[in-house]
């Protein structure tokens, strides 16, 4: 585990190190990609919810994903993969002959170089599958856009996720490059950061998340992070013994780099081959002491607190 | 000055939230937040309009707007899961997509014009009937059919049941046989 | 299913967990075939020859549920011997007039008796049934329907049977020779499957097929859009039917339909040959009244027998006291059809002006129905033409933005039709009932008011209706009097005084003489006692109360879950389920009960309503006088059929033959390798002929190699049909942009298309433009010796909304299968080429450049 800025104090328990003594259980989201089918239910279900405006028109080639990726105008993003490998017992006989590979490679989406989101994973020929993945905010136990934050917009719930307030968001852009995983990002003509909220609105009201309550295949699940957990080791478990080999979760281990995610994958291959860097370590891990950074940022909150009032003496009222 | 002792930096230091970015970083509206269905009116069961899976809606009023729509989860059918599409029907609903006018374009017209929705019904009201009139036959062949082939009618797979039944009765009253649906196409 | 219908998927993926298997059979790999266990691509339109495979196989290797198939089926039946199949008569079914082209379907008839189908084209028997001459004159006489046959009514006698099978004009032989040729070798060589895959295939099935295990069947338009559709059906019947498959939990062969309540636009039809509740449009006939009308309709033993109760009920609810016995209850009131008046004749009636007023509610043809050009020329013809729509789609702009405007072949300002667009309300803002695909009513309460001019179908249908009758009250004309007597004047609530839906559903609901609610079909009589707007929907407001509103959380049910909604008929889940007991009246199985007979109670009794007479013993034996329901023993659990049985060869009903037999589709590039018949030789061609509808060469014929491609089209999750519900909202709209094709990397390969670049897709008919998505879910397949590539044609698109591209749709044309007037959109031949298509004048001029190297003219393709 690394000593990271964040992980003074209970590491593992996010919300109690957060001023949130008797806090509810960390809540998560479990994806398990074997069952999605790409219906993409999640992102509009978290547009609509959320009121996120749409994020243009722009036909991408990437198999079926003409999202393209998290962003601050999208909070769940389907990833389509088209790789040669089989899937369990499945077996489509595709009749390709010749050099098709090349072909493909000529013709068919991302090169190979990209390998990240390549739709054509070079394989065996005569064995196909097509990935589907619903990629989300990871709510990291050690999360460096919280870190980096200077105004305290990005806090810690109660429940252990990592939320924007935009009623304090300045648009400073410190969060975005500080996340190992490219999920934050500021709105054109906004200016201020966006990102999963992990439906705090609804989860603090008892509810679920709108994606995970869309989501027709159950591909989404949404619950208290140690249950998840324990519930998709035994579906890699399961798996593994069904034959799936490539079976394997990401995000779930507290000894990764992040110190595991609050949103966790069943992923069928590489990490890469989704997009997922494939050791995300938190970017903030090599500061000195977190209380070097706190004291910077509490001195640039009463700053901005100060003009905040400032500004509300002179506003309508 | 109590608006004071709320500010996040010095709940941080008063709080048990050593690291100020968490309880003590939560602002005003976070800790006022809940969901906007939370004060709905009424939610109103309802059926999504998209393919024939059925799955139920629960529809959110408030202020006599619907607020939100998503999936009922009393459903059997569905278990409270909608699609994409079913996910995408407050947008369809209360979307910039709806024309909300009656608009006219008269014979050789080269443009919309507005028609006070009254007319537009006393005018089609007309047409249905000269239309009729013109194309009746009581026979075909010698053999009695008593019916017009002036208009016909072709109706998407939306409509209600209840729609369905007033078209037909109707259309079938006035002796038109070219009654037709999407269930064809 | 994952694509289309993804919230139904969850049922698979739960069976899936459970150790189902899931194989899923489809020219592209899909969403679907992501998730599945086996996935087979075949060659677009050779559905029937690939069933038909597996039916040969249950058949030759005995894998068929005998016991079943004996009592349940009518495998035992003895069919006359004048009868002949394809494979002894060149590809044709016996009684075929190449004159008329049409059959003449006696010869397909039980030795010894007649038999009335439930479904399908009934008229066919009105000579023989109602008696009297046929009707006389061309004009009358129309695709689709069957030549009559000598006069006087033919009777109904006890079929002769064979309960050891084996006599060889029982339908099982027949079954067994017509389906011998449907090898694993003839499979590959028309499908383009392995014969190892297709093996696996039959295997799958029929280990989990049989007393303890059931399969299900699950298809959508993907069977249907085809110019031998029903026959595909057909053939996917008679295998769950031999598998023992039907009327059981976890069997059933599914129409997974696609539009909110498509099945209730069956069952309530906005459909030109049918009734609500299934009764027939009567067709026009000599001295026709309403006994001879149910007499040729009707059939003499099951729930069909009782036609007249349902007929008169509906005449009572739509003319009330108008209609008296003396009157022969309005019977007279009712159009009379002359052939097929669907909506594809109807287009052609509009660009010859004999139809000149057009309503739209909620459907935009100009890219939704096949031959897009054509019906955009039929409106341009009308006087007026009503369009009710969220949006302002294709089918109402066409006038002044349509391709035909584009290229100057129309112009705005010499177009004359009127046209009116009335917004419409939507779902949430009206009250009314969906009829989902598995025919359960859903009502949907209004939750606001529409805005502006938006009203619902209902209010626009009810206030037309009522300036009509205003206009014309005191009219003495007799053409008048059907809309004068109408019953119509149903309560109105709120500001915009908006029709009661409740009070509508409780006039389809029916009621008794004194105006109580009736719970049951049952009580419905032919005297004029009872009302019913719709015979299979009472009982939707049985005790007063609107079934259909019932929401009785899934979770505090059992597995049916029938507290929830209301079904129809009765309330019951699972048709047919009598045959999920065995004769004496239990299980087959344990594992798959689901209703039986109570011996102690002496009724039936289960899991679900019993589809059955709730007190008929699995022992009774009908008297020989016995009509109706009492003529079906206690175990004939096919209650609707002339005979109580499950028909793997169809007597009657159908005009294109008993049996299934492979077709090539209109436009093929492939010969028929099972008949030298190409095509189907009653399919519905010859009514579109014409500059605008041309068909392709085929198989051998000269010209053919310039359509080389097969093309399939389809929905794409992201989207709605012809998109006027999706392209619109950009939620939607950015998760599929535009319009694409799809292609393999080695047909990419061939024809120099690019990845993402554009492409240009060609048939006889038009030439649309598509960005091009390489990918290798499109597989080319081995088919007689060739490769063959396939065009994947998502159909949402035209150039309104947010979202646009050229529309599928142009490309296809107006060739139906004759049962049902569908068109065949799901394979049709093209061409394909990089690069986007000319201008609207220069795509003309690319399509006629087609047709001359095809040597295409108006008669190509419309031969037998």
């Amino acid at each position: 585990m690394t000593d990271t800025a964040s992980s003074t104090g209970s590491g593992h328990d996010p919300a109690a190190a957060s001023g949130y003594p008797d806090h509810p259980p960390r809540m998560g989201f479990f994806t398990d990609t074997s069952v999605c089918i790409g219906c993409k239910a999640c992102e509009v279900a978290c547009k609509e919810w959320n009121l996120i405006p749409e994020d243009g028109l722009d036909l991408t080639g990437m198999s079926y994903d003409n999202t393209g990726g998290l962003s601050a105008d999208t909070w769940r993003h389907v990833a389509f993969i088209e790789q040669r490998k089989p899937i369990g017992v499945q077996d489509p006989g595709l009749q390709h002959t010749g050099d098709v590979l090349a072909m493909a490679e000529q013709g068919a989406a991302t090169p190979p170089a990209d390998a990240a989101m390549n739709p054509t994973t070079p394989g065996q020929a005569g064995e196909f599958r097509w990935l589907m993945s619903s990629d989300v905010c990871k709510h990291c136990t050690h999360a460096a856009c919280l870190d980096v934050c200077p105004t305290g917009s990005l806090f810690r719930t109660e429940f252990g996720t990592v939320v924007v307030q935009e009623d304090i968001c300045n648009g400073c852009g410190y969060c975005i490059p500080a996340c190992p995983y490219g999920v934050i990002d500021r709105r054109e003509g906004d200016g201020r950061a966006w990102k999963c909220t992990l439906c705090y609105d609804r989860i603090g009201a008892g509810g679920e998340p709108a994606c995970a309550k869309a989501c027709p295949t159950e591909s989404i699940q949404f619950g208290p992070l140690d249950q998840l957990r324990e519930r998709a080791r035994q579906r890699v478990e399961q798996l593994h013994g069904e034959g799936v080999a490539d079976a394997r979760l990401y995000g779930a281990d507290p000894d990764d780099g992040v110190g595991g995610d609050g949103a966790f994958f069943l992923l069928l291959d590489e990490p890469e081959v989704y997009g997922l860097p494939p050791d995300p370590v938190v970017t903030t891990r090599d500061l000195p002491s977190m209380w070097r950074h706190v004291a910077a940022a509490a001195g640039t909150l009463v700053g901005m607190a100060a003009a905040a009032f400032t500004a509300a003496a002179f506003g309508k009222r | 000055m109590k608006r004071w002792l709320n500010w996040p930096v010095l709940r941080q230091f008063a709080s048990t939230d050593p690291s100020g970015r968490g309880a003590a970083a939560k602002s005003r509206t976070s800790a006022n937040l809940s969901p906007r269905t939370a004060d709905a009116d009424r939610i109103v069961k309802s059926v999504c309009p998209y393919c024939a899976v059925g799955c139920g809606q629960n529809v959110y009023v408030r202020g006599e707007r619907v607020t939100h729509i998503e999936g009922d989860p009393d459903s059997p059918v569905s278990r409270g899961r909608l699609c994409p599409k079913g996910s995408a029907s407050l947008q369809l609903t209360t979307g910039p997509g709806r024309e909300h006018r009656v608009l006219y374009r008269r014979p050789y017209g080269t443009d919309w014009e507005q028609l006070d929705l009254d007319t537009a019904l006393d005018m089609i009201a007309d047409r249905v009937i000269k239309a009729r009139g013109e194309y009746w036959q009581w026979q075909q062949d010698d053999v009695r059919t008593r019916r017009t082939m002036g208009f016909a009618s072709l109706g998407g797979a939306t409509l209600d049941n209840e729609e369905n039944y007033l078209i037909k009765k109707l259309f079938t009253a006035l002796g038109a046989v070219q009654i037709e649906n999407q269930a064809r196409v | 299913m994952a694509e289309c219908h993804p919230v139904g998927f969850q049922w698979v993926m739960e069976a899936k967990a459970r150790g189902a298997t899931v194989i899923h059979v489809d020219p592209r790999f899909t969403r679907t075939s992501a998730l599945a266990d086996l996935h087979v691509p075949l060659r677009a339109g050779t559905d029937i020859a690939f069933l038909g495979g597996i039916v040969n196989y249950v058949l030759a290797n005995e894998k068929y549920f005998h016991d079943y198939v004996v009592h349940y089926t009518n495998a035992a039946s003895i069919v006359t011997e004048d009868y002949a199949g394809p494979a002894d008569m060149d590809g044709f079914f016996s009684g075929f007039d190449a004159e008329k082209r049409h059959y003449d379907f006696h010869t397909w008839q039980y030795e010894g008796a007649e038999v009335q189908a439930a479904s399908g084209e009934r008229d066919l028997e009105y000579p023989d049934r109602a008696g009297g001459d046929p009707p006389s004159g061309s004009g009358v006489r129309q695709a689709g329907r069957g030549e009559a046959h000598g006069s006087g009514g033919a009777s109904s006698g006890q079929a002769r049977t064979d309960p050891t099978l084996r006599h060889q004009r029982t339908v099982f032989q027949i079954l067994k020779r017509h389906f011998a040729d449907y090898t694993p070798e003839m499979v590959e060589q028309v499908c383009g499957v392995p014969p190892e895959k297709f093996l696996r295939v039959c295997e799958y099935l029929t280990e989990n097929s049989g007393r303890e295990r059931t399969s299900a069947f699950v298809y959508s338009v993907g069977w249907t859009q085809h110019t031998v559709g029903v026959q595909y059906i057909r053939t996917a019947s008679i295998l769950q039917t031999l598998l023992g498959n039907i009327g059981r939990p976890g069997g059933g062969i599914l129409a997974l339909r696609g539009h909110a309540s498509i099945q209730g636009s069956t069952d309530i039809p906005t459909l030109f040959n049918l009734l609500p509740g299934y009764i027939p449009m009567p067709h026009a006939h000599a001295n026709q009244d309403r006994a001879a009308f149910l007499a040729a309709e009707g059939t003499d033993k099951g729930y069909w027998a009782n036609m007249g109760a349902y007929l008169t009920s509906l005449l009572k609810a739509w003319w009330g006291p108008a209609a008296t016995p003396e009157n022969d209850f309005c019977f007279d009131y009712l159009p009379r059809l002359t052939g097929s008046h669907s909506t594809y004749e109807t287009v052609m009636a509009q660009t010859r002006r004999e139809c000149v007023g057009y309503f739209l509610y909620g459907e935009n043809p100009a890219v939704g129905s096949a031959n897009a050009k054509l019906q955009r020329l039929g409106m341009a013809a009308l006087d007026w033409l009503v369009v009710r729509d969220f949006s302002l789609i294709e089918s109402a702009t066409w006038w002044k933005d349509g391709p035909e405007i584009e290229s100057g072949e129309l112009s705005t300002r010499e177009i004359a039709t009127e046209v009116f667009f009335l917004p419409a309300a939507a779902h949430t803002e009206k009250d009314g009932s969906f009829t989902n695909t598995q025919r359960m009513l859903q009502w949907h309460h209004a939750a606001v008011e529409p805005e502006g001019d938006a009203r619902s179908d209902l209010w626009f249908t009810y206030y037309l209706g009522k300036r009509i009758r205003e206009k014309l009250t005191g009219s003495t004309d007799d053409r008048d009097r059907p809309l004068l007597d109408l019953t119509w004047d149903y309560p109105v609530h709120g500001p915009l005084d908006e029709p009661d839906a409740d009070a509508v559903l409780a006039e389809i609901n029916g009621a008794d003489a004194q105006g109580n609610p009736l719970s049951s079909y049952e009580q419905l009589t032919d005297d004029g006692s009872t009302t019913c707007g719709c015979w299979i929907y009472c009982g939707v407001r049985a005790g007063g109360a609107n079934q259909a509103a019932r929401r009785e959380p899934g979770d505090r049910q059992n597995w049916v879950a029938n507290q929830w909604g209301w079904a129809w008929p009765a309330n019951r889940r699972i048709l047919y389920n009598r045959a999920s007991a065995d004769p004496d009246g239990r299980p087959w199985s344990a594992r798959k009960a689901l209703v039986w007979w109570d011996s102690d109670e002496q009724r039936w009794t289960g899991h679900d309503v019993a589809d059955f007479a709730a007190t008929k013993p699995p022992d009774y034996q009908p008297p020989s006088d016995a009509h109706g329901p009492a003529a079906l023993a206690g175990t004939e659990p096919f209650v609707m059929q002339d005979d109580g049985k499950a028909w793997l060869f169809a007597p009657a009903g159908l005009v294109d033959g008993p049996l299934p037999a492979h077709y090539e589709p209109q436009d093929s590039p492939f010969e028929n390798r099972l008949y030298p018949q190409q095509r189907n030789p009653v399919r519905q061609v010859l009514p579109f002929k014409g500059k605008h509808n041309r068909m392709q060469p085929s198989g051998a014929q000269p010209g053919t190699e310039v359509f080389p491609y097969v093309a399939t089209t389809y929905r794409l999750t992201e989207h709605h049909t012809a998109g006027g519900m999706s392209r619109w909202q950009p939620y939607l709209a950015e998760l599929q942009p535009e319009m694409f094709c799809e292609i393999s990397p080695e047909l990419a390969a061939q024809r120099g298309l690019t990845h993402l670049g554009w492409a240009t897709i060609v048939t006889a008919r038009a030439a649309i433009e598509a960005r091009v998505l390489v990918t290798e879910r499109m597989s080319p397949i081995a088919v007689q010796g060739r490769t063959l590539h396939q065009v994947g044609l998502p159909y949402h698109w035209g150039h309104n909304g947010y979202s646009t591209g050229d529309a599928a749709n142009e490309l296809a044309a107006l060739s139906l299968d004759p049962n049902v007037h569908i068109q065949e959109v799901k394979a049709f031949a093209c061409d394909i080429r990089p690069g986007r298509r000319p201008d609207a004048a220069g795509t003309a001029e690319l399509v006629r450049e087609y047709q001359r190297r095809a040597g295409i003219t108006d008669e190509t393709g419309t031969e037998i």
